[in-house]
C-alpha cells in the first residue's frame, strides 16, 4: 500500500453537511405522534424522599403520563455498573453503588430525577413539572472531598459504614528505601477541582418502540452505541437484533456521553415500550450541569525523592478522588491518574495509596483527559519545586529524566486503566521536550526577554512541561468494507462520532488500501443496524482501534479484489496494481478493470461460485491491541499576569504531539487546539463551585466560564512521529494530549512570571479570585 | 427551559404599546432585543402573564445629532448600530469605546440601548456610561405623557429605574462632553464578553488652571446599580490632578464610596482592590486626554 492519502491535510469531508445543516442530530428526528419528556429533578443534594404527589401534573391537558419510582414496580433497578473493579490488584476494596432510574428513598445528589412527565410538547411538560408536589426532609450534604472520611460524616450510601467508595495500593520498586537515600525529598499538597464537560450539544435521546415491527429504536447522543443496544435489550428482554441505537452526529463528547446507562436512556427506552410512541428528550443546559457527568477533584499528598543531581528516585502519593454519589464507572480515571504521576519520566520507585470517597455531587466519570491532568500536574509541580530547590535548570531537570528512547518497552509495573500492566510502548520523548524548548526560544526568552520585559515592569514567564498520554486500550473494535458496483466504497465501524473527523481520517486509510479517493468513501459510524460488534469512542482509541480495524478490513477487500482481478486480467497479483478507482497491470495500464465492475462480477445473478468463496467485495475485520499506546508531547507558553487585576494573556502557546503516524495533520491539529482550550479553561477559567448544601451555585454559561476564541491563543503545533509497534497503521490517540498538560504548564508559567512573589501554585484551577487570595491576602486552603 | 405561558401583544406604534402597558400595568413586561429577558424566562425566573413586543415600532430606532452638541439615541436602536455609528464616534468617544464590551456581536446585533438601560443591570457597561456622561431619558406614558429623567435618579436599585409600570422608555440623550474634559472607560472582566467583574466610567474636567473641575467617576459591577465615587471626586475637586492625587482618590474610591458584595467570581476584598486599581487606571488615563495628551 502507498501512503498517498494516509498523512495528508485533507479538509473534511463530513464538514459541508455539517456547515449547511443537513447532518443529523438527535434534536432534528421527528416522528408522527412524538412525545416529549422532561424531569422533575431534586433541588437539595441530600434528601430523603418523604412523599410525592403527581396527581396535579396528571390532570394538566396536554400531559399524556407521569411516573415516579413507585410506578416502574419492578422495572426499577439500580443501573448496572458500567465498569468492574480491576481484577488483578490484591486487597482492593470497592463498593460498588450504582445510580437509579428515578429517586425512590434518597436524593444523593443536587438534579437527580423525582419523576418523568410526558406530555404532547416540552412546554406542557416543563409546565407539568411544576405541578407536582414532593415532599423532601433535607439532609447533611457530604460536599467536602476531605471531610467526607472524618468519622461522623453523614453517609452518601446509608448501608456502608463510611463514605469509602473503593481503596487500593500501586506500588513499584521500593519507594521508602529510595526516600532513605535520597538527597532532597519535596511534599505538597494538591488540590484539582471539579469542571463539566461543555459539550456544545447536550444529550438527547428520541425512543421509539414499535409495537408492528416489534422493533426498538434509539436515536441517542451516546459515545458507545452498540453497548447501549447491548444493555437495553437485556435489561427490557428484548433480542439484541430488535434494538437498534443510533448515535447520529453527536456536537462532542468529551467523556461524559460514554456514562451507561443513564437514567434517561433507561427511562425513555421503559415509557416507549409501555406508551408504543416515539418520545423526545433533550437535556437542556441546566439540566446539563447536574446530570452529565463530570470530573476531576482529587486531593493529592504527594512526594517526590531526587538525588542532589536532579535524579527522580521515586515518587509517592497519598490521594482522594471524589467519585460522586456513585461510582458506576468503576476506578478508570483513578487508575488514569496513576498511570501519569510518574510523566514521562524514568521514576524507578513509585507509591500510591488511593481513596475514592463518595460525595452528595454529580457522578464523575471521564472528561477528555480523565485522571491523567491531575497525575501530570503532580509529577511536572514536584518536579518543578525540586529543580527550584536543588537551583537545577527546569529543562535540564527534565531532560535528565525523561525515559530514554532506547529503554522502550518501558514497563511501569502498575496496573493501567484496562487492568493491563502500565507499559510505554515507544517514543523519542527527549526530541518532542527539546523541539518544544527551541520552538518557545527557551534560552534566549531567560537570557534576554524576560530580564529585558522585568525591567519594563511586565511580569512575564515561561513555562515548560512534558507529559504522556496513553490511548488506544482495547478491547477491539470491527469494521465493514464494501466496494459498491459504481466503484465507490462503503465503511461501516461500531464507534460513535462527535466530531473527530473520522469520516475523513477513516476514508484516508480505506482510500490507500483500494486505490480510490477518500471522497469516495461513504462513512457510517454509530448504527447497530450498520454494524454491531465493539464498543465505543473513548480514551482516544478512534484513531489507533478503530482505524486498525478500518485498515484490516480494507486490506482484506484489498486481497479479494487483486484475487478477482487477477483472474480476470490473466495476470499474477503482483503484477497488479490499484489506483485511480481501477485495477490495472502496473506495466501495462490501458490492461485495467474498474473496481465497481469487478464489484458487480464479483456478485454475479447467475452461473457458479465456487466453494468456499464468498459474494462481493466486502469483508469484516477486528482490530484489538495487546495494550494501549502511549503518546508523548510537550507544551509550552509564554504567559502575562497583570498582578494588580489578576488578569492574564497568553502570548504564545507551542504544543509537539508524537502521536505516531499522523493520519491527518489537519483534524491532528483541531484535536490539539480544542484539547489546549479545555485546559486552559481548567487552569483559569471553569469551576464547578457547590456550596456547603452542595448547591452548584454556578449552573449556566453565563456563571460557568467557558473560554471563547477570544480567550484562547493562536497554537502553534509541531509534530514528531514514532510509530506505535502495537499497531499495522503505527497510530496512537491524541484526543486528550492536548488537554493534559496544560494546567502543569500554566502553573510553571505563572509562577515565574510572578517570581517576585515566591509564589507556588499547587491547585487548580487558578481563578483570578483565588490568584488575588494567594498574592493579596492570607492563604485560604482550597 | 421553556417559558411559562404567556400573552404576547405586537404592537407597531409607540401609542399602542404605551396603551398595551396602560392596560396590563404590572402583569406586562416590555421586550425589546430580548437578550437578557428571554433567558430569564426560560429559566421560569422572569414569568410575565403578557409581554409586549416592541420590535415593531420602527420609529423608536434612530441615532441623530442633538442640537448641544450631544447626541439622541431612540430606545430600540440595536447595540450594534450604536457600535458602528460615525457621530456617536465622534461626539461620545466613551459610548463608542464602551459598545464593545458589552457581551459579544451577536447579542449586540439583537439587543437594544433600551433594552439595556431599562433591564438596569448593575453590571451593565452603558447604565455605569450613562451616569458618568450624565445622559437623560425620555420616558412616556399614555396617561401622564412624557417626561425626561436624569440617569442620575434613573437608576434606583437591582434591575429597578424609575420607570413606571405603564411607561416606555422612548429616548436616550447624551449631552456632549464638558469643555477641558477627557474620558476613560475600563473594566475587568473574567472573559471578553462577560459582565465586569469591576469597571468604571470616567469624565476628567479640569478648569483653566488645570485643576479638577467636576469630574465624575462611576463604577458598575460593584453594588446594586451604579455607583457614583462622591467622595474621590471632593478629593479631586479643585486639585491638579498629579499622581499622588490620583492614587488618593482612587484608595478613597476603594474605601469610602463603594461597598461590594462577594460572589463567585469575586471577593468583596477583591472587588474592592479592582475599584482602587481600575480607579487610578481610568483617572490618569481620563485626566491625560482633558490635557490634550
Amino acid at each position: 500500500m502507498t501512503q498517498k492519502h494516509v498523512g495528508r491535510r485533507m479538509t473534511r469531508t463530513e464538514d459541508p453537511r455539517l456547515l449547511t445543516g443537513q447532518a443529523l442530530f438527535v434534536d432534528d428526528v421527528q416522528m408522527p405522534g412524538m412525545l416529549h419528556a422532561a424531569f422533575l429533578r431534586s433541588d437539595y443534594a441530600h434528601a430523603r424522599l418523604v412523599s410525592i404527589d403527581v396527581s396535579a401534573a396528571r390532570e394538566r391537558p396536554g400531559v399524556v403520563a407521569v411516573f415516579t419510582a413507585e410506578d416502574m414496580g419492578d422495572d426499577w433497578k439500580h443501573g448496572p455498573p458500567l465498569v468492574s473493579p480491576p481484577p488483578t490488584v490484591e486487597d482492593i476494596v470497592f463498593h460498588s453503588r450504582t445510580h437509579v432510574p428515578l429517586v425512590k428513598d434518597k436524593v444523593r445528589h443536587a438534579g437527580e430525577p423525582l419523576a418523568i412527565v410526558i406530555a404532547e410538547s416540552r412546554y406542557i411538560a416543563e409546565d407539568a413539572v411544576e405541578d407536582i408536589w414532593v415532599e423532601l426532609e433535607p439532609l447533611e450534604a457530604v460536599v467536602d472531598l476531605e471531610k467526607a472520611l472524618d468519622p461522623g460524616a453523614p453517609l452518601v450510601h446509608d448501608d456502608l459504614e463510611s463514605n469509602l467508595a473503593a481503596h487500593l495500593v500501586q506500588e513499584k520498586g521500593d519507594y521508602e528505601a529510595a526516600k532513605a537515600q535520597a538527597d532532597l525529598v519535596v511534599k505538597r499538597r494538591i488540590y484539582i477541582d471539579r469542571g463539566a464537560a461543555g459539550a456544545m450539544e447536550n444529550r438527547g435521546i428520541v425512543a421509539h418502540w414499535d409495537v408492528r415491527a416489534q422493533q426498538l429504536t434509539l436515536w441517542d447522543t451516546t459515545q458507545a452505541p452498540i453497548p447501549i443496544r447491548n444493555g437495553l435489550a437485556a435489561m427490557f428482554g428484548l433480542s439484541s437484533h430488535q434494538v437498534r441505537v443510533i448515535a447520529p452526529f453527536v456536537g462532542g463528547g468529551f467523556g461524559p456521553k460514554i456514562m451507561m446507562y443513564y437514567p434517561e436512556e433507561v427511562l425513555l427506552t421503559w415509557a416507549t415500550l409501555k406508551m408504543g410512541r416515539p418520545i423526545k428528550w433533550i437535556e437542556d443546559r441546566r439540566e446539563n450541569f447536574f446530570a452529565t457527568t463530570q470530573e476531576r477533584t482529587q486531593v493529592h499528598y504527594g512526594e517526590m525523592a531526587l538525588t542532589k543531581e536532579g535524579r527522580i528516585l521515586g515518587v509517592r502519593h497519598d490521594f482522594l478522588h471524589d467519585t460522586g454519589a456513585y461510582d458506576p464507572y468503576g476506578l478508570t480515571v483513578p487508575l488514569n491518574t496513576q498511570s501519569h504521576a510518574m510523566g514521562a519520566y524514568d521514576v524507578p520507585n513509585y507509591s500510591s495509596e488511593l481513596k475514592v470517597v463518595f460525595t452528595n455531587k454529580t457522578i464523575v466519570t471521564p472528561v477528555r483527559g480523565a485522571g491523567r491532568p491531575q497525575g501530570i500536574f503532580l509529577a511536572e509541580r514536584l518536579l518543578d519545586i525540586a529543580a527550584r530547590e536543588l537551583g537545577i535548570d527546569r529543562l535540564e531537570i527534565r531532560k535528565k529524566n525523561l525515559i530514554p528512547p532506547d529503554a522502550f518497552p518501558y514497563e511501569h509495573k502498575i496496573i493501567d486503566q484496562a487492568f493491563a500492566p502500565l507499559v510505554f510502548d515507544s517514543g523519542n520523548y527527549l526530541a518532542t521536550l527539546e523541539r518544544a524548548a527551541a520552538a518557545i526560544g527557551y534560552e534566549k526568552f531567560i537570557a534576554e526577554e524576560q530580564p529585558r520585559l522585568r525591567a519594563e515592569g511586565k511580569h512575564v514567564g515561561l513555562g515548560i512541561v512534558s507529559f504522556v498520554e496513553t490511548t488506544g486500550v482495547g478491547p477491539y473494535e470491527g469494521a465493514r468494507v464494501t466496494v459498491e458496483t459504481d466503484g465507490r466504497v462503503s465503511v461501516a465501524t461500531g464507534v460513535g462520532t462527535q466530531g473527530q473527523g473520522h469520516f475523513t481520517s477513516f476514508a484516508q486509510i480505506v482510500a490507500d488500501q483500494l486505490g480510490i479517493s477518500p471522497r469516495d468513501v461513504r462513512m457510517v459510524t454509530g448504527d447497530t443496524a450498520e454494524f454491531h460488534w465493539g464498543t465505543g469512542t473513548f480514551a482516544s482509541r478512534g484513531s489507533v482501534v478503530a482505524a486498525n480495524a478500518i485498515n484490516a478490513a480494507a486490506l482484506s477487500v484489498r486481497n479479494k479484489v487483486l484475487k478477482l482481478a487477477s483472474k480476470i486480467l490473466e495476470t499474477p497479483e503482483e503484477e497488479l496494481e490499484l489506483a485511480d478507482g481501477q485495477v490495472r497491470v502496473a506495466d501495462l495500464p490501458h490492461r485495467a478493470i474498474e473496481l465497481g465492475e469487478l464489484a458487480a462480477m464479483a456478485n454475479p445473478l447467475r452461473g457458479a461460485v465456487e466453494p468456499g468463496t464468498e459474494p462481493g467485495l466486502e469483508s469484516t475485520d477486528y482490530f484489538g491491541p495487546k495494550y494501549g499506546a502511549t503518546a508523548n508531547g510537550a507544551h509550552a507558553m509564554i504567559l502575562e499576569v497583570d498582578p494588580e487585576t489578576m488578569m492574564i494573556e497568553i502570548k504564545r502557546y507551542v504544543t509537539v504531539e508524537d502521536c505516531g503516524t499522523v493520519l491527518n495533520p489537519l483534524i491532528l491539529e483541531g484535536q490539539i487546539h480544542g484539547g489546549v482550550a479545555l485546559g486552559i479553561a481548567n487552569s483559569y477559567y471553569e469551576q464547578l463551585v457547590f456550596d456547603e448544601n452542595g448547591q452548584l451555585l454556578n449552573a449556566s454559561l453565563a456563571d460557568y466560564l467557558i473560554p471563547s476564541a477570544t480567550e484562547i491563543p493562536p497554537i502553534e503545533v509541531l509534530h514528531e512521529e514514532t510509530r506505535s509497534p502495537l499497531n499495522p497503521l503505527g497510530s496512537k490517540g491524541a484526543g486528550e494530549a492536548g488537554t493534559i498538560p496544560v494546567p502543569s504548564l500554566f502553573a510553571q508559567a505563572l509562577e515565574d512570571a510572578l517570581q517576585d512573589y515566591g509564589l507556588e501554585i499547587l491547585e487548580m484551577p487558578m481563578s483570578p479570585n483565588r490568584l488575588f487570595e494567594l498574592l493579596h491576602e492570607e492563604s485560604k486552603t482550597p | 427551559m421553556k417559558p411559562a405561558a404567556f400573552e404576547y401583544l405586537a404592537p407597531t406604534t409607540t401609542e399602542e404599546a404605551l396603551a398595551r402597558l396602560a392596560e396590563h400595568g404590572w402583569a406586562a413586561k416590555v421586550l425589546a432585543g430580548g437578550q437578557s429577558l428571554v433567558p430569564m424566562m426560560n429559566f421560569r425566573l422572569a414569568q410575565p402573564s403578557v409581554l409586549v413586543d416592541i420590535n415593531r415600532i420602527a420609529d423608536l430606532a434612530y441615532i441623530e445629532p442633538a442640537r448641544d452638541g450631544g447626541v439622541r439615541i431612540g430606545a430600540m436602536t440595536r447595540q450594534a448600530q450604536v457600535e458602528r455609528d460615525p457621530t456617536v464616534a465622534s461626539r461620545l468617544p466613551m459610548i463608542h469605546e464602551a459598545m464593545p464590551k458589552i457581551a459579544y456581536p451577536a447579542v449586540r446585533s439583537r439587543g437594544t440601548i433600551g433594552g439595556t438601560i431599562a433591564h438596569a443591570d448593575p453590571s451593565a457597561e452603558l447604565v455605569g456610561a450613562s451616569v458618568a456622561l450624565r445622559a437623560r431619558f425620555r420616558i412616556g406614558s399614555r396617561d401622564r405623557g412624557e417626561r425626561w429623567v436624569p440617569a442620575e435618579e434613573f437608576f434606583v436599585g437591582l434591575f429597578t429605574t424609575a420607570l413606571e409600570p405603564d411607561e416606555l422608555l422612548l429616548e436616550v440623550h447624551v449631552p456632549p462632553m464638558p469643555a477641558h474634559s477627557g474620558w476613560a472607560f475600563l473594566e475587568v472582566a473574567r472573559r471578553h464578553h462577560d459582565f465586569a467583574l469591576v469597571g468604571v466610567a470616567a469624565v476628567a474636567a479640569l478648569d483653566s488652571k488645570g485643576r479638577s473641575d467636576g469630574t465624575r467617576l462611576v463604577f458598575f459591577s460593584v453594588g446594586e446599580g451604579p455607583v457614583e465615587a462622591h467622595a474621590a471626586a471632593a478629593v479631586l475637586q479643585g486639585q491638579v490632578p498629579t499622581p499622588e492625587v490620583i492614587r488618593e482618590a482612587a484608595e478613597t474610591a476603594g474605601d469610602a464610596d463603594v461597598d461590594p458584595q462577594s460572589d463567585i467570581n469575586a471577593s468583596a476584598a477583591y472587588r474592592r482592590h479592582l475599584v482602587k486599581v481600575l480607579g487610578q487606571r481610568a483617572l490618569a488615563q481620563a485626566f491625560l486626554r482633558a490635557q490634550g495628551g
